[in-house]
């Protein structure tokens, strides 16, 4: 698989982004991870997400690109990226995470007209533990659910503009 | 070019490592990586070192990549010193930007360690 480059969706057409979405959080993981992520038959459980990675989005489009999973899915992410133990990960997996959610970004605004040169990503910022909220002006909000290695890792778009 | 030595900047450790295992796949005879995590420290390692090649992200804190990549260009000691981008920022502008400022390829992430090798060996035999 390699990211396709082609723009096919415009930046005012986001009934149609979460596709994308999709598309390019899978193109991440088949590339970086070698692994093909499945979509549920069933949406899983969210609970024991404990681990968020963020990346901003500023300029056409503002907002945040999130990633949630669990700290098992992050230690078997970071062991895929790096060929280590996924037992023996510790400051690796938050990192490997973080460039995950990063990648995704990137990938995802790459692939919608107008946004490659009109959006700059942040560097990721990662959260542990689930007792946080977030507060921003969200004007529109998209996520995608899909299976790593049998556990959820869910892809939330928020867009404040 | 036979046992070369690749300075990687990126301010992702796991970033740079993945980096160093697709030049290695690419089938590169390198002698010895050095790893910067952001401009500042890869002109550091610039004056400090012989480098053949740079294989550098943008976005990064400190100093970003294209930063680095105008301030390499006026050091005598880093001429024909080729440096390949390797980001996220994958837009045409971007990549004109980088090209400009004086890199000699690009590379979008995600990646496969055939692009890797697609880009970066004919830079080494100085075919870009």
């Amino acid at each position: 698989m390699n990211p396709s480059n082609a723009p096919a969706v415009s930046i005012q057409g986001r009934d149609c982004w979460l596709p994308i979405l999709q598309l390019a959080t899978e193109e991440v993981f088949e590339l970086m991870l070698a692994y093909s992520l499945q979509v549920p038959a069933e949406l899983p459980s969210e609970q024991n997400l404990d681990i968020t990675a963020m990346v901003g989005l500023a300029g056409q489009l503002c907002g945040i690109l999130s990633l949630r999973c669990s700290t098992k899915s992050a230690g078997h992410m970071a062991s895929r990226m790096l060929g280590i133990d996924a037992e023996k990960a510790g400051p690796e997996m938050w990192d490997a995470v973080g460039e995950i959610c990063n990648m995704v970004a990137g990938n995802f605004k790459n692939k919608i007209n107008g946004l490659g040169d009109g959006c700059m990503l942040s560097v990721p910022t990662v959260i542990t533990g689930t007792e946080y909220s977030l507060h921003a002006a969200v004007n529109d909000e998209m996520h995608t659910v899909l299976l790593f290695e049998g556990d959820p890792v869910v892809i939330s778009l928020e867009v404040h503009n | 070019m036979d046992n070369i030595c690749a300075l990687i900047v990126d301010d992702s450790s796991v970033m740079r490592k993945i980096v160093e295992r697709s030049l290695r796949q690419a089938g590169l005879s390198i002698a010895q990586v050095l790893e910067a995590g952001n401009g500042v420290e890869a002109l550091a390692a610039v004056q400090k070192n012989k480098i053949d090649l740079i294989l550098c992200d943008i976005n990064m804190p400190v100093m970003d990549g294209l930063e680095f990549v105008k301030q390499l260009a006026t050091m005598e000691i880093a001429k024909g010193i080729p440096v390949v981008m390797i980001t996220t920022e994958g837009s045409e502008g971007h990549v004109v930007q980088a090209l400009s400022a004086g890199a000699r390829g690009y590379i979008r992430k995600p990646f496969t360690p055939d692009q890797v090798k697609e880009h970066v060996l004919p830079v080494l035999e100085g075919k870009r």
